[in-house]
């Protein structure tokens, strides 16, 4: 008996030991779970949301956009244009230093920029128009355009899809297709790389040098100031586990939670549900290919517009009122260059009508293949929706059904549609993407160099070019309302409207949440518990 | 026994190659695109033909099986196409909480499907058996992800016992590992103890029919003994199949209790890779498995031998 008690007390002297091996730690931590998880560390290498987030962590940019849009000085200290508008120079704040430990220089700025602008659209709109950039000295860097283009500061201080962020001189030197895989940043957090699991986590700890400008925070203008020590992005695949992880305080903020479990995050007191920014989260799109006969015609695909009843697809995607909003304007509602010229046209559901106009423009009821997505919390109930409506027109519909990542690819091709083409798809993109004409890619009819679709319209390229150079707010108000007009008569896409991806946080547990729409952002965020 | 093992090792290796050529066939005809994935939702035509080549995506198949080949023959089973993080690596990384967690399964499944087995068996056709068949029914039936959210609604956010998701490393003490533990081997380990008890149950019953099991009893031994040492060995060599078989099938099959709760291990990582289209992850991570499903046949056919001597003969 003797023995047995001795193993049992040996056991168990065991057991608490293990047990007692625990991190001891003073830091602040912050624990959140974003849409999608880190799997690329470099924001000039794609167009994912998530890597703009990870870039706005670890990177800093030349200029940050405030609450109305406007951008103001971030890394640049001051700057000045030439009475001609063509040159433009910048000087670097004091205190910049890499992670490394080394100072920032305009060495990096200039090859940072020049990568960047090899790969953004926006960018290589901007780099068109660039005539040379130019160190004046360590600190001081000059843009000399061949003509007065208008958004420069505005391309700069671009923060979704492909982020002008700084990085070193070595990195960005790698050449706009090679993958930079460290993530060695002058921005207010540092990414703890030998933590980094794809899939699972990333963390990242405060950067102890970071001197962040002064100003109240506005979306990314303002002060910039890390609160905590680390942030764990804790990447969780379920949307139910992700729900429940917050109610009991696992984590702390959720990006964005499932708009079906908001009613239950709405009643735990200790829970807020915000709002991410003034401007709309996100604005549906339904993508005509117009390469493949009916949709060659412009004629075709204004018919197309009559089978849209923005309510119906809002009410499926988004479902509470809230949080959605109907928008017949090719820029996002709510900003200040929107405008609905055409929504009497755009609002007319009417399937019949849009059966009778494309049998009046020459279809001849082949099948039109739509892909529809299978897999993606908003774009499959809008492509059922579509598909819904086309056959009650009495299309001769091919709803291709595969998963989100090989729509993606599907899209991508060029070929007939009964070859592994496509003729329409539907997809989602980020509200502040389509606040002008320059930054809205979908917008685009360059032809080839289109985004995918490849939409083909000189006029409506030349107003877009014209909108870049417009001085004043009310010359870019006429502009809009032109491209607006031209949008309804080459219709690159349709929209079916706009809504906000609410944000989920633990009100007891952390303050300071800087509203952003699309690319959240973690500075100034601490802990009150 | 020495030239058996290393027979049946040897004959790994044609398995692996056909396991190889298979897959990387499977993944290359499937639709997708990794650069269409990479590019993202705004990226143009021509970005995501740069990062096609830089891939190496456009060479032709079996350029890119013999460049893969080679690599792999090297010991090297390359680098994710998204993180660029060695594969290696990163099945490093999920090892520990897969591992930790179909050992917590077995744990579970075993110590209570064994006896209900036996017990059932034992009592055959009275209501105690019927009771344990009963609940082995239930838990075929019952699926993992809805056992999983009964099990965190009521032991995580009501009772406040255990943590909703995540997995806690041994690094981190074992409590914690353990705590992180319970509920997703409880809810993976249902199925398991439903498939385990009816084969005991089975396999008992055959044997408790012998006329060695009528002689022990008739000798007056103990119930206990009869049952546990003259019966449940003789009724072991289909039940350790049966483990050996939900080893393989732990390992790898672990996606939904993975996914529920949240736990980082291979099969969220096989997932993932499949739904990203991570190529050389996929392809890295079916070899491990195949390897690891041969190697357990192996073992549960070397078990035999020890459990039956009229195998071993």
């Amino acid at each position: 008996m003797a023995k047995k008690k001795l193993l049992l007390l040996g056991a168990a002297a065991i057991f608490c030991a293990a047990s007692a091996v625990k991190p001891v730690s003073a830091e602040t931590v912050l624990r959140a779970t974003m849409h999608a998880d880190v799997r690329t560390l470099d924001p000039h290498w794609t167009t994912q949301t998530i890597a703009a987030i990870h870039g706005m962590l670890v990177y800093d940019t030349l200029f940050g956009v405030d609450d109305d849009g406007v951008p103001h000085p971030q890394m640049v200290g001051d700057y000045s244009v030439s009475d001609d508008g063509l040159k433009y120079t910048f000087t670097l704040r004091d205190g910049l230093k890499w992670h490394d430990g080394s100072k920032v220089t305009t060495a990096d700025v200039i090859a940072s920029l020049k990568r960047w602008g090899r790969r953004d659209q926006a960018g290589r709109a901007m780099f068109a128009h660039l005539e040379s950039i130019d160190a004046v000295d360590e600190k001081t860097f000059t843009m000399t355009f061949k003509a007065p283009y208008g958004l420069v500061l505005e391309t700069l201080g671009k923060t979704d899809s492909m982020v002008p962020i700084i990085m070193r001189e070595q990195d960005a030197q790698k050449g706009s297709d090679d993958q930079v895989t460290d993530a060695i940043g002058s921005g207010p957090f540092m990414m703890k790389k030998d933590e980094w699991v794809p899939g699972s986590r990333t963390v990242y700890v405060k950067n102890p040098d970071y001197v962040p400008r002064e100003g109240t925070p506005s979306r990314f203008a303002g002060a910039k100031i890390p609160k905590v020590d680390r942030i764990e992005l804790v990447w969780i695949d379920d949307p139910q586990t992700r729900m429940q992880a917050l109610i009991a305080g696992e984590i702390d903020l959720l990006e964005q939670p499932s708009v079906d479990f908001l009613p239950i995050l709405e009643s735990d007191p200790n829970i807020k549900v915000v709002r991410t920014g003034a401007i709309d989260s996100h604005w549906g799109t339904i993508r005509i290919n117009h390469l493949h006969p009916p949709f060659d015609k412009p004629e075709m695909r204004q018919a197309l517009f009559h089978l849209v009843n923005q309510e119906d697809f809002l009410r499926a995607v988004i479902g509470n009122p809230e949080y959605y909003r109907t928008c017949y304007s090719f820029i996002t509602c709510g900003t200040p260059y929107a405008d609905e010229t055409g929504k009497e046209i755009m609002s007319d559901y009417n399937p019949k009508k849009a059966y009778e106009l494309m049998k009046a423009a020459g279809y001849k009821d082949e099948p039109i293949y739509v892909l529809a997505a299978t897999d993606h919390h908003t774009i499959t109930p809008a492509a059922q929706v579509l598909v819904a409506a086309m056959r009650e027109a009495g299309i001769n519909v091919n709803a291709v059904s595969i998963d989100w990542g090989s729509v993606v690819s599907r899209r991508a091709s060029r070929a007939k549609p009964e070859e592994g083409g496509w003729h329409i798809f539907v997809t989602t993109s980020s509200g502040t993407t389509a606040t002008n004409p320059v930054l809205n890619t979908w917008l685009g009819a360059n032809c080839d160099n289109a985004n995918v679709g490849w939409p083909c319209d000189e006029e409506l390229e030349k107003l877009r070019g014209a909108f870049a150079f417009a001085r004043t707010h009310e010359e870019r108000k006429e502009l809009a309302r032109k491209i607006q007009e031209r949008a309804m008569y080459v219709v690159p896409y349709i929209s079916f409207g706009q809504w906000t991806q609410p944000m989920a946080y633990r009100a007891d547990r952390i303050k300071g949440i800087v509203p952003v729409t699309g690319t959240t952002v973690f500075w100034n965020i601490e802990r009150i518990d | 026994m020495t030239a058996y093992i290393i027979r049946r090792l040897l004959a790994t290796i044609p398995v692996m190659a056909v396991v190889a050529i298979f897959v990387f066939l499977l993944l290359r005809l499937a639709p997708g695109d990794p650069a269409a994935l990479i590019a993202g939702d705004n990226a143009t035509s021509a970005q995501i033909e740069e990062i096609r080549q830089k891939l190496g995506l456009n060479l032709p198949i079996w350029e890119q099986f013999f460049l893969w080949a080679g690599d792999i023959l090297r010991g090297d089973l390359g680098k994710s196409i998204f993180s660029n993080m060695p594969v290696t690596t990163l099945i490093a990384q999920r090892l520990e909480p897969t591992l930790m967690l179909t050992l917590a399964t077995l744990i579970v499944a075993i110590s209570l499907a064994i006896p209900l087995g036996v017990i059932a068996a034992w009592k055959a056709r009275t209501a105690i058996d019927r009771v344990v068949m009963l609940f082995s029914v239930l838990g075929f039936a019952v699926p993992v992800f809805l056992a999983g959210y009964v099990l965190m609604y009521v032991f995580s956010i009501q009772l406040r016992w255990l943590p909703v998701q995540g997995y806690r490393p041994l690094s981190q003490g074992l409590w914690p590992s353990i705590q992180s533990l319970i509920l997703p081997a409880i809810a993976l380990g249902m199925t398991y103890v439903a498939l385990i008890a009816r084969i005991t149950r089975a396999s008992m019953l055959e044997v408790l029919a012998q006329d060695y099991i009528r002689t022990a009893n008739a000798k007056g031994l103990a119930t206990g003994r009869v049952l546990l040492l003259h019966a449940l060995k003789n009724a072991s060599v289909p039940i350790v199949t049966v483990i050996g078989i939900g080893i393989a099938l732990l390992i790898s099959g672990v996606v939904i209790t993975e996914t529920v709760f949240n736990i980082p291990g291979l099969g969220r990582l096989t997932v993932d890779a499949v739904l990203k289209r991570d190529y050389p992850i996929v392809q890295g991570l079916i070899l491990v498995f195949a390897a690891t499903k041969v190697i357990i046949n192996l073992l549960i056919d070397l078990s035999y031998a020890f459990l039956d001597p009229r195998i071993r003969h």
